[in-house]
This record gives C-alpha cells, sequence and structure tokens, in this order.
C-alpha cells in the first residue's frame, strides 16, 4: 500500500521553501493507491495547502519528486495534468451560467456539443442541480455554489480531485450533508480524492486515511480511528479531539505497558509508545471517554487517582466533568448519558482509572 | 392581518400613512437638500447655464432684426431677384440711422461678416453717409418757420402733453435713481405718421439711453425726411398745439415741389454693394430672429436660394475635421487600452511594496502639469529632438531622414496617449484588483491553457474596467484642446480647436457654439450606443 512504485499518487522527499530561507515543506513523503480519500488535516502554516498546489502545478516543489500513476509531474503544467480541483471560495466563473461553467473544461479539451451537453447534464445529476443550469453562480446558495464547483471538477472524469477546504464557507448543517454527499461521489466513481481541511470532525467522518501535518512534515498518516485511538506522538493526540494531559518520568518498562510516576507523585499505568529507556520523561495521553470513575469496572491490581470534580456540564448526549486530578484543574472525563449514569456534583471526592492500552505515554 | 378595510393605510392618529411617514422624514429631506445646496447652486451656475446659454447662442440671431426692424420686416416680401424696391431702402436708411446713433451697425456688421465677407466694411462705411438723408426737408422747414429750428418741436409734436411735462420732470431727476416715463404717442398724430411717430419713438429710447432730456437734443434729420414725405397724403391733425399746427400746414405748401433725397441714390452713392443682390440675400436669410445658419455652417453647408446647399469644396473643413477628431480619439482610446492593460495587470498582480511603486510611476504624471508635459514631448520629438537622434545613431533611420514626430497627427496621437493613459489604468486596475488570482487557476486545473484561461475567464471579467476607461478617455481626448494645439501642427488638431479659435479670435461665438452643440450630441450618441451595445451597467470603475 505504501509503496511508492504502485502508488497513483506520490510524494518522494520533496521540500519547498518560498523565500529560501525557511522550509515550508520539510522531506514530505507519502504516496496513495487508487481510490483512496486521503485527507491533509493540520493547523494553518502546517504546510498542507502548499502540498496541495505543488501536485495541483501551481507550486514548484523546491526539491523532490511528485509522481502520479509513476510519472514525475514536476515540469507538467497544471493544464496538462488532468487534475480536478475545487477551490476554497468555489472560483466559480461569474460571467458564465452553471452550464456553461460545466461545459468549460469540455470545450477546452475539444469534445462535440451534444457529448459535452450530455456530460454536463449527468455532472449536473450527480449533484441533483439539474434545474440550475441556466443560472449565474451569483444567483445560487452557499451550498449549491459547492456542488456546482464539485460537478465542475468532476465533469471531465479526471481520476484525481483536490479540494482545498471546500466547505469552510458553509453552517455547520450543510457542511455534514455536504462531506456525505462528496465522499459517497468519490467511492461511487472510484477517484481519488486529496483533501485539504483544518476541520479534524471533517477529517476523521470523511477520509480513509489522514495525514497529520504540522511544522511542514506528516506528524501521522493513518486511518480515522487508528488515528484518534493510537496517536503516534503527543501532537497528534492534541490536536485530534479532546485529550487529558499528565506529565511524569517512566519508571517501568515491562513489554507492552509502563508506569509513569506523575510529577505529582502519583503511579499510572500506560503503554509506551515513543518511550524506550526508564527515567525518560513522558507526556502521558487519556481520552476524556476513556476514564472510568466505576471502581468495579477497573482491574483490580489497576492504579487510580484521586479526583475532586470541580464542574459538572450537561450535554444532552454526554455529560462533561471537570476535574482536579495530579496538579492539574483541565483533567476532563466524557460519560454517556446513560439511565444508570451518575451525575457527579462539584466538590465530590472520586477515584479515577483506566485500562493501560487507553493511556498512552508519548514524547515529553 | 387585522386592517381589512379598503383605501389608504391610516395611521395610529387617523392621517394616512403616506402623509404621516412624509411629514417624519419632511426634516430630514430639507436636511439632506440643505448640505447639497452649495453643490448644487455652483452647479447650475457655472455649469448648467453657461451650456444652455451655449445651445441657445447655437440658434440665436436676434441682433439682425433688432437692429433692422423695418427692414426685415419688408424683406420677407421681396422676391430676391436683383435689387429691393425703394420701400425697402427707404426702411434701411431709417433703421441705419438709428443704428448709428446707438453704434449698433459696426456689431451688426461682425455678425453678417460671418455670412457674407465684405459686409463689415460695407456697413461701417455706409454708417458714415447715411446721416444726410434729411438735410434737405430740414433745411427748407427751418427757412420757413423758425419753430423747427427749436428741439423741443418734435416731442411736443408726436408726444402727448402728460408725456412731455413727465420726461421735463424725469430730466430734473437723479440720474442715478431715476426711472424714463414711457413714451406716449399723440393717437391722432400717430395714425396719420406712423413712419414719423415710430422713428421717433426710436430717437426717444436712444437718448433716453443716453441719460439726455429727448426734447433737449437736436432732432436727427432723417426725422424731416419722414414727416417730409408723409406730410402731402396726411390730415394734420387738430389736437396738437396751435402753433405747431399751423407750422405743419406752412410745411405742406413750403414743401411742395421740393425733392426729397432719394434712399436708394444715397446708399448706392456711398457704395455699389448696396445694388448687389448678394448683400441683400444674406441680410433678408439672417432676418429671422432664430437662425440654423450657424449649425449649417458647422457641417459645411450654408443657406442658399433653394433651402440648405453645400458650401464650396475648398471651404469645407468642418466635417474632416469632425470626422478627424473620431478617429483620432479612437486610436488614442485603442493605444491607450493596448498600454495600460498590461500595466494594470502588473499593477493588481504584484507584490504590494512593487505595486505601490509602480502606481507612484503611474501617478506622477498627474502631478506635473499638463503643458510641461505637452512641452517634454515637443523636445523628445522634434526632428533634431532625443527619439530622432537616437534612432539616427542606432541607424534606424538615415541623418537626412528624420522622421516627422510633432505638428501632425503622430504628435498628437503620442502625446495625448501619454496624458490620457492614467485615465485607462486606473479604472482597470481597479476593476481587475477584484478578480481573485483563483479564477485564472480553477481555468487551469480544468485544463485551459495560459491564453485560453485569460481570454475566457479573466479578461470577460475585465471587460467593465475596459469600459469605464475607455468612456473616460474617449470623451476626454473628443474634446482635448491644449496638447493638440501644442503639438498638433495643422494636421493634428482637434474640433475643439476650431472652436477655441472662433471663441477667442474670430469672436464667431454662434458658430463656436453650434460647433460645441454638435460635439456634445455626437458624445452623447456615443454613450448611448454604447449603452445600447455593451451596457452601462457593465461600467466600473472600481471593485
Amino acid at each position: 500500500m505504501t509503496d511508492t512504485q504502485s502508488a497513483f499518487v506520490a510524494f518522494e522527499r520533496v521540500q519547498k521553501s518560498y523565500d529560501g530561507e525557511v522550509l515550508v515543506v520539510k522531506d514530505l513523503n507519502l504516496s496513495m493507491p487508487k481510490g483512496e480519500f486521503l485527507t491533509m488535516l493540520g493547523p494553518s502554516g502546517s504546510g498542507k495547502t502548499t502540498c496541495l498546489m505543488m501536485l495541483a502545478g501551481f507550486e514548484t516543489a523546491t526539491h523532490g519528486d511528485i509522481l502520479l500513476d509513476g510519472v514525475s509531474i514536476n515540469n507538467i503544467p497544471p493544464h496538462k495534468r488532468g487534475i480536478g480541483m475545487v477551490f476554497q471560495n468555489y472560483a466559480l466563473f461569474p460571467h458564465m451560467s452553471v452550464a456553461e461553467n460545466l461545459s468549460f473544461p469540455l470545450e477546452v479539451r475539444k469534445i462535440g456539443k451534444s457529448e459535452r451537453e450530455e456530460k454536463v447534464m449527468r455532472a449536473l445529476g450527480r449533484v441533483q442541480m439539474q434545474d440550475f443550469a441556466g443560472r449565474r453562480p451569483a444567483q445560487l446558495s452557499g451550498g449549491q455554489q459547492q456542488r456546482i464547483a464539485l460537478a465542475r471538477a468532476l465533469v471531465f472524469e479526471p481520476e484525481l480531485v483536490l479540494m482545498d477546504e471546500p466547505l469552510g464557507a458553509l453552517d455547520k448543517q450543510l457542511r455534514e450533508t455536504l462531506q456525505f454527499e462528496i465522499t459517497n461521489l468519490a467511492h461511487e466513481l472510484g477517484i481519488t480524492t486529496v483533501y485539504v481541511t483544518h476541520d479534524q470532525t471533517e477529517a476523521l467522518t470523511m477520509s480513509d486515511r489522514v495525514a497529520v501535518f504540522d511544522d511542514g512534515r506528516i506528524q501521522q498518516l493513518a486511518p480515522p480511528d487508528q488515528l484518534y485511538e493510537q496517536p503516534e506522538n503527543s501532537f497528534v493526540a492534541q490536536f485530534i479531539g479532546e485529550n487529558n494531559t499528565l506529565e511524569g518520568v517512566v519508571q517501568e518498562i515491562q513489554g507492552n505497558t509502563c508506569i509513569v510516576k506523575l510529577d505529582s507523585g502519583d503511579i499510572i499505568d500506560a503503554v509506551p509508545v515513543n518511550v524506550s529507556t526508564v527515567g525518560e520523561r513522558t507526556r502521558v495521553s487519556i481520552r476524556p471517554e476513556r476514564v472510568e470513575f466505576n471502581r468495579e469496572r477497573l482491574h483490580a491490581d489497576a492504579h487510580t487517582l484521586k479526583a475532586e470534580v470541580l464542574e459538572f456540564i450537561y450535554m444532552g448526549d454526554i455529560f462533561r466533568t471537570r476535574l482536579r486530578v495530579a496538579g492539574t484543574d483541565e483533567f476532563v472525563i466524557k460519560t454517556r448519558n446513560a439511565p444508570d449514569q451518575k451525575r457527579l456534583k462539584p466538590g465530590e471526592m472520586i477515584e479515577i482509572g483506566w485500562l493501560a492500552e487507553d493511556c498512552r505515554a508519548l514524547d515529553a | 392581518m387585522s386592517d381589512t378595510t379598503t383605501g389608504p393605510v391610516l395611521a395610529a392618529d387617523g392621517r394616512p400613512l403616506k402623509a404621516s411617514l412624509n411629514r417624519a422624514l419632511r426634516r430630514q429631506k430639507l436636511r439632506a437638500m440643505m448640505l447639497i445646496a452649495p453643490l448644487l447652486i455652483f452647479i447650475l451656475v457655472s455649469f448648467v447655464m453657461p451650456i444652455a446659454d451655449m445651445l441657445f447662442r447655437s440658434v440665436e440671431n436676434q441682433i439682425v432684426s433688432d437692429t433692422l426692424p423695418r427692414t426685415t420686416a419688408l424683406l420677407p416680401d421681396w422676391d430676391g431677384e436683383g435689387a429691393p424696391d425703394d420701400m425697402i431702402y427707404e426702411a434701411l436708411a431709417r433703421d441705419l440711422a438709428v443704428a448709428v446713433e446707438a453704434k449698433a451697425h459696426t456689431r451688426l456688421g461682425s455678425r453678417l461678416n460671418y455670412e457674407r465677407t465684405g459686409i463689415s466694411s460695407l456697413l461701417r462705411k455706409t454708417g458714415r453717409g447715411v446721416d444726410e438723408i434729411g438735410e434737405t426737408p430740414q433745411d427748407v422747414l427751418e427757412g420757413v418757420n423758425d419753430i423747427w429750428k427749436d428741439r423741443d418741436a418734435f416731442g411736443r409734436l408726436i408726444g402727448t402733453s402728460e408725456w412731455v411735462d413727465a420726461i421735463n420732470a424725469w430730466d430734473g431727476e437723479d440720474s442715478s435713481t431715476r426711472i424714463a416715463p414711457e413714451f406716449n404717442a399723440n393717437s391722432s398724430f400717430a395714425e396719420q405718421f406712423p413712419g414719423t411717430t415710430s422713428l421717433y419713438a426710436s430717437y426717444v429710447l436712444q437718448s433716453v439711453s443716453e441719460e439726455d432730456n429727448p426734447l433737449g437734443e437736436k432732432p436727427w434729420p432723417i426725422l424731416f425726411h419722414v414727416l417730409a414725405q408723409e406730410l402731402p397724403s396726411a390730415t394734420p391733425p387738430s389736437d396738437v398745439p396751435e402753433e405747431l399746427a399751423l407750422a405743419l400746414r406752412e410745411a405742406a405748401t413750403a414743401l411742395d415741389g421740393v425733392v426729397l433725397d432719394d434712399p436708394r441714390a444715397v446708399f448706392l452713392d456711398i457704395d455699389d454693394d448696396w445694388g448687389d443682390q448678394g448683400v441683400w440675400t444674406t441680410i433678408q436669410t439672417y432676418g429671422p430672429a432664430y437662425t440654423n445658419g450657424y449649425f449649417l455652417n458647422s457641417i459645411d453647408m450654408q443657406k442658399g436660394l433653394d433651402g440648405p446647399e453645400w458650401r464650396p469644396e475648398n471651404e469645407q473643413i468642418y466635417i474632416v475635421l469632425f470626422i478627424r477628431t473620431m478617429i483620432m480619439s479612437l486610436t488614442i482610446m485603442g493605444m491607450c487600452v493596448l498600454l495600460g492593460y498590461p500595466i494594470a495587470w502588473l499593477l493588481a498582480n504584484l507584490p504590494d511594496r512593487k505595486a505601490n511603486m509602480l502606481m507612484i510611476l503611474v501617478l506622477l504624471p498627474f502631478w506635473t502639469s499638463l503643458l510641461v508635459r505637452t512641452s517634454a514631448w515637443k523636445v523628445l520629438l522634434q526632428q533634431q529632438g532625443v527619439i530622432n537622434d537616437v534612432l539616427v545613431w542606432i541607424g534606424i533611420v538615415a541623418d537626412d531622414g528624420r522622421l516627422q514626430l510633432i505638428n501632425n497627427q503622430t504628435g498628437t496621437i503620442i502625446a495625448m496617449t501619454h496624458i490620457l493613459l492614467p485615465f485607462m489604468i486606473l479604472p482597470l486596475y481597479s476593476v481587475m484588483k477584484t478578480i481573485p488570482p483563483s479564477y485564472l487557476r480553477a481555468a487551469k486545473s480544468l485544463g485551459a491553457t495560459n491564453w485560453t484561461a485569460f481570454w475566457r475567464v479573466y479578461f470577460p471579467q475585465s471587460v467593465p474596467g475596459i469600459g469605464a476607461g475607455c468612456i473616460l478617455v474617449f470623451i476626454l481626448s473628443i474634446g482635448y484642446y491644449i496638447t493638440p494645439e501644442l503639438v498638433g501642427g495643422t494636421k493634428g488638431v482637434f474640433i475643439s480647436n476650431r472652436i477655441a479659435y472662433h471663441i477667442s479670435s474670430s469672436l464667431n461665438w454662434g458658430l463656436a457654439a453650434a460647433l460645441g452643440t454638435i460635439l456634445l450630441a455626437v458624445v452623447m450618441l456615443l454613450y448611448w450606443m454604447y449603452d445600447k451595445i455593451v451596457g452601462i451597467d457593465n461600467v466600473k470603475l472600481g471593485g
């Protein structure tokens, strides 16, 4: 799967600098099989959009190769790459009608009129916009424009489609509908998709794999569940989802588990992820929903911590409780709103623990 | 809705809602009006009124009928063949006598001279000789009765006694505040002596306008001439002062057999031209108070015997000039688009620092005087100038084949393109600034080459800027005056230079006004056509 020879899209040791002083993209290696939906996720300035622009051909790589179907495309101009692209602000041509917008990529490919019309209608049908063929983009709502932009990127049947934060300007509900539509369409047509976003929910719900970018590097490249449950370093753990962090020193490593002595003196169990020696400093990460305060559900020999309830927030489907644990006030636990669920009260003293495999000892 | 009644919606106090709303907004409207009032008044006084005056001047022609009222009243009946009959010479003699006293005949001469060369000097010459008409009857009457030597004889004879008293009282008043009484003729006298009465009325007007008492001035000899003419066929009226009635009766006897001056002979004696049919045709043609003559003149036509006709080939200049102005303005506009488009593109797409630098270079000419820039072009373009020197030095042109770059159309086009370029660049820039670069990227990602992306996607969106720039440049250049004047020589001048010539040198304001009106109409027409073809909504001066 990660073999660059058989990959459809591959970045090989790609570097990019705009000013000759700072590397925006540092040593990027990535390969995608055909038909994959890959999301590039990261904070702004992490290099994800630059990667996308290099793939589209609007930026040139300072070093390294970008391969499309095994062929280096470094010197191929953007209009010959045959890559569909959806832009952040849709970039629908305002002086053309919807149908003309869709017809444009077919016209420049010298496709005959009747075939063009058929393809345009088919593409509009895919996004349920047949009735809007004669409208101007300015007469459409944001969501409709987004659908048209998508249809335009697909109408010339590219094998690779790039999307640059396409849903950023839409409201939450519409965004969720479109997320669903885009993934469905991509899988249905078997297109390879590279999707850039800074919205982690979007990344998790849509993608086959997510590449988390920070500081010009891919921090972790994994399917969404792996990314969430098994972050490989503390940046990914922090960036994806909500996370509790405790700091301490590795005291003992026994195969798949280790014991960490927190700075407060407490002892906890954890899985060593990127710590290997005793005495190393580590940052321990636990997801809020994996914390247990019901003693009966924990291992008999599991280490527990004393905690004081600071705040209880009712959120409908879940309860969010903030605790003071091992010297930090920001420890959060989430519990499902089940009929037998206990509702904690501020001031209450409880004992919390977790399964050792849910607690990951990461880099400090 | 609770209001189910038909008719106007009512406000809470029972008044119609519309009236209530108007009352509530009145103060606001009044304040807004007062804020714009200074500008409104300024525009009205300095812009709208002069334009209206100019439009009026292009057809106004009252000077002829005002100066020669009696002649122009008779001339329409003249058949236009040969010289007119004695009646018209007689009327002209009376009109000119009045005009000479008011010195209006020279102004009339200038006016008619636009239409026929030589009339100005003819009228001036005639003005010096026409006052001898009437000296014969004057001598006869003064010999018969001394009363004719009294300066108030005509006044007491023709005016009512009330008017005589009133005009004498007026004479005694302070000249800065007094208002002259209206002349009132004795009705029975006026009935018998209409010509004399009308001429004396003109005499009174002239004296009063000079702040003199008409009863204390020497009467014009022509008054005696007219009186003598009307005397034989008139029944002397009874209700005039007795001594004057007596003098009138004596005069009739005394003048019997005396040969009066023949105005026709007098005029022909002064100048043979008064027998020329052309002179009379001109006066007849330009007699009416309103004329289309200036407009005909503006399009190289003139009033002929059978309506408008073309001027002789060698006198036709204006149509050529109009066409040349159009073509050159279009050329300048085209050059501005060609040169300005890439610069506006650069301005809109370069990083801010560089774009600002470039913008200063674009605006720099704006901050220098127009005259300085034009003079600089003279230095650059002349045959011994910088450009020719460089071309010779490079070897592109031979030293004896230096290019003629100035004092012709080339010079005008080069200099005006340079001067008007910012007017093209600025609207283009402000429109291009609003076109996001992502459109071009989108087009390229969809498979368009650089050229197709530009032509199909970028260019159509910049058209409103081109439209705005073209309208600005074209309208400015069509009325441009200084630059063509300085670098255009004779072949490179515009219609506006001709207008300026008529305003300041030939003083033919009517023709200048007609040319200006045509220019205005042409611009309006082009603007209308632009609106029809491109649509004025498609003009943007900014985002």
